[in-house]
């Protein structure tokens, strides 16, 4: 597998961020995998029907996430982008919300987990079906540039398998010949659920496709946020300056099967996970603030005991609201009240 | 025949969706057009000729031939506050963009609970007669009408294309407007200066009759009043109702004029199979069987996958005005 390795840093390199924002980050990558095991253990507990997993996800989420400019730019994420959403401004209860399909969430219970919308935030609303909010994406950055609101830009993720779909293709040629304010960014795990990547493509290295579109391509440790957040920063400062769009490949790895429905076993072995274990980004980063004097230990477990705590608190709110009822199916389906007939 | 007169002008119909989009560009810098040599070429059918040069590339996006994007992008124009009008060059096209429409844009308001919404149009010329052969010949409306969250308007007349597609840009939902190619210029009509809306899922009755309705949409809505006419010469009373909206579809103008004439003859170009005749049908069935003297009749195409390019292929397909004729007269005198 055509993989950048991954490297431990010896030491670290703020690209500009402060003390805070470092500490803001793990925050992040914490609460992303507390929410996700929650998600998993609620299934387990015959509590939810489904939950879709992004461990291994969270250097790359929370440091893309950094990058984002609240209130300003624009969020087109795909199914596991917990850490993302979260790092962009979604609550741990709008999250729960979203696990719970009560019908106070977004979308009123109506889609699966992780499938947020949220126009406070900025993140557009979007479906299941692979590489189709691509395009989505792309018309919203035509809408910027076309409105001239330089300073925004829009950030649209995607994973590897959905760099198969023609609409991929399409929105990546017609960003490049508008040069459209986008930051194209895969976070490469490896696997769309059972297929690995060398199934996937000829070419392992996303990244270098960009070439072909006429745009900047890079490639980068998605096990650091740090080096994500450097990527992620340039290319989105970049758009947002009328620089066009790039694609960004960061090269993660995804720890758990696709969701809850999902037998990895079938396709891969516990000692396949377990290698790439090894590099857990979550303590990768925490050794690394508290290497630093960042974080001291003390301060790591107490936002850990904090972690927890706001996951439980969101967990039990969510829990205790409405689900949707039967009269909510018939709404939103038009603007006002409808009939097929007339 | 169609007169201009002080407050109206006689157009075709390639003139009245021109003129209305020109009217869309002039009044709202959030409507931009984008598809398929739209820009310098002035579309196939020349709709947008030199628009470009008033309204500018920003505005008249000539795309990378490229359907599911041209309607994936214009999703998030929408979403993000523009109001975008893609057209796809030819409706045989649209299949690549499919999943796109009927996946995307009409779910877009129900997925988010409301929270975005797809106010946008797309608009392709459809239909047969014209020696368009398998690919440039399909109607596509039945592909689509089964979608809660699109509505899909067919007007026929050039004052109906005007008021029609107006309602189009203004309305909140998606809207697939459906172009028949042979009336683009076969049709002229007198249309009414100035902005105005005619409401999508009015259908509108284009000729009155007492013994027989006749239920139609695109170009057969001529072809039928023509035979209407030709009956009314041997002295019986068709009514021809133009549906103008297949999606939301207008029941009380249907049902009235059923319980008037107490027959019913549906009549469209796509074939029958699983057609907007068979929706019809059974509203009729379940809403008025009893006042039915007799059976509802469907003329539609066969069941086959498309016209051919040969003459004897597409005559074979398309319906006219004398089998039109024929089956209405066979209806009157049931």
């Amino acid at each position: 597998m055509a993989n950048i390795p991954t490297q431990v840093r010896k030491s670290l390199e703020r690209h500009g961020l402060s003390d805070e924002q470092l500490r803001t980050i793990f925050r992040t990558m914490l609460l992303q995998r507390q929410l996700d095991n929650r998600g998993f253990q609620l299934n387990r507990q015959g509590k939810v029907p489904f939950a879709l997993g992004s461990e291994g996800h969270e250097a790359l989420q929370a440091g893309a996430a950094m990058a984002f400019n609240r209130g300003k730019d624009i969020l087109a994420p795909y199914y596991r982008d917990l850490g993302l959403s979260i790092g962009i401004g979604l609550t741990p209860y709008e999250i729960m919300l979203s696990i719970f399909a009560r019908a106070a969430d977004h979308n009123g219970g109506r889609q699966f987990p992780n499938h947020y919308s949220s126009k406070r935030a900025g993140l557009m609303s979007f479906s299941s079906i692979l590489a189709a909010h691509i395009p989505h994406a792309v018309g919203a950055a035509y809408a910027l540039k076309y409105r001239k609101e330089a300073g925004r830009a829009v950030l649209v993720t995607f994973g590897d398998g959905t760099t198969s779909e023609g609409e991929w293709h399409e929105s990546m040629n017609f960003a490049a010949v508008h040069k459209l304010p986008i930051v194209f960014l895969c976070e490469n795990n490896q696997w769309a659920i059972s297929t690995p990547l060398s199934l996937q493509m000829g070419q392992p290295n996303i990244y270098k496709r960009a070439e072909g579109y006429g745009m900047p391509g890079e490639q980068f440790d998605g096990f650091d946020p740090l080096a994500t957040y450097d990527a992620c920063s340039r290319a989105m400062e970049r758009a947002r300056n009328g620089g066009g769009p790039t694609l960004l490949e960061g090269v993660c790895y995804r720890f758990l099967a696709h969701s809850t429905d999902d037998n990895d076993l079938t396709y891969r072995t516990r000692e396949d996970v377990s290698e790439r274990r090894k590099d857990d980004p979550v303590p990768r980063f925490e050794n690394l603030l508290v290497e630093s004097g960042i974080m001291t230990g003390e301060q790591v477990a107490a936002m850990k005991q904090d972690v927890l705590h706001e996951t439980n608190e969101a967990t039990d709110k969510a829990e205790a609201m409405p689900f949707p009822t039967a009269d909510d199916l018939y709404k939103h389906v038009y603007e006002g009240a409808w009939e097929p007939w007339q | 025949m169609a007169v201009a007169t002080s407050s109206s002008q006689v157009l075709n119909n390639v003139e009245a969706v021109r003129a209305t989009l020109y009217e869309a560009l002039k009044n709202d810098d959030k409507v931009v057009i984008l598809g398929e040599d739209v820009g310098s070429r002035g579309n196939v059918f020349l709709i947008t000729k030199d628009f470009v040069k008033e309204f500018g590339t920003e505005r008249i996006i000539d795309t990378p031939i490229a359907e599911a994007s041209i309607v994936g992008i214009a999703v998030g124009m929408a979403m993000e506050g523009l109001r975008p009008i893609a057209e796809i060059q030819f409706a045989d096209f649209i299949y690549p963009s499919f999943n796109q429409i009927v996946g995307e844009a009409a779910k877009t308001r129900y997925r988010s609970n409301g929270e975005y919404t797809c106010p946008m149009v797309i608009r392709t010329p459809y239909g047969g007669g014209v020696r368009g052969a398998l690919s440039h010949s399909v109607s596509v409306e039945a592909l689509f009408y089964h979608v809660p969250g699109l509505k899909i308007v067919v007007p026929s007349f050039p004052a109906d294309v005007k008021g029609l597609l107006n309602a189009a840009i203004d309305d909140p939902d998606p809207v697939l407007f459906l172009e028949h190619k042979k009336t683009y210029r076969l049709i002229k009509g007198e249309v009414p200066d100035g902005h105005y809306v005619i409401p999508i899922g009015k259908a509108d009755v284009k000729k009155e009759g007492s013994q027989l309705s006749v239920v139609s949409y695109g170009l057969y809505v001529h072809w039928a009043l023509e035979a209407a006419n030709q009956l009314e010469n041997e002295g019986m009373s068709v009514e021809v109702i133009d549906l103008r909206s297949v999606r939301p579809m207008d029941r009380t103008a249907i049902l009235q004029s059923v319980r008037k004439t107490r027959k019913l003859l549906i009549i469209h170009e796509d074939n029958k199979f699983g057609g907007i005749g068979a929706e019809i049908s059974a509203m009729v069935a379940e809403e008025a069987l009893f006042d039915l003297d007799a059976p509802i009749r469907r003329l539609a195409a066969p069941d086959v996958p498309a016209m051919g390019y040969a003459m004897p292929l597409e005559e074979a397909y398309m319906s006219s005005p004398a089998k039109m004729a024929d089956a209405m007269r066979e209806m009157v005198k049931f």
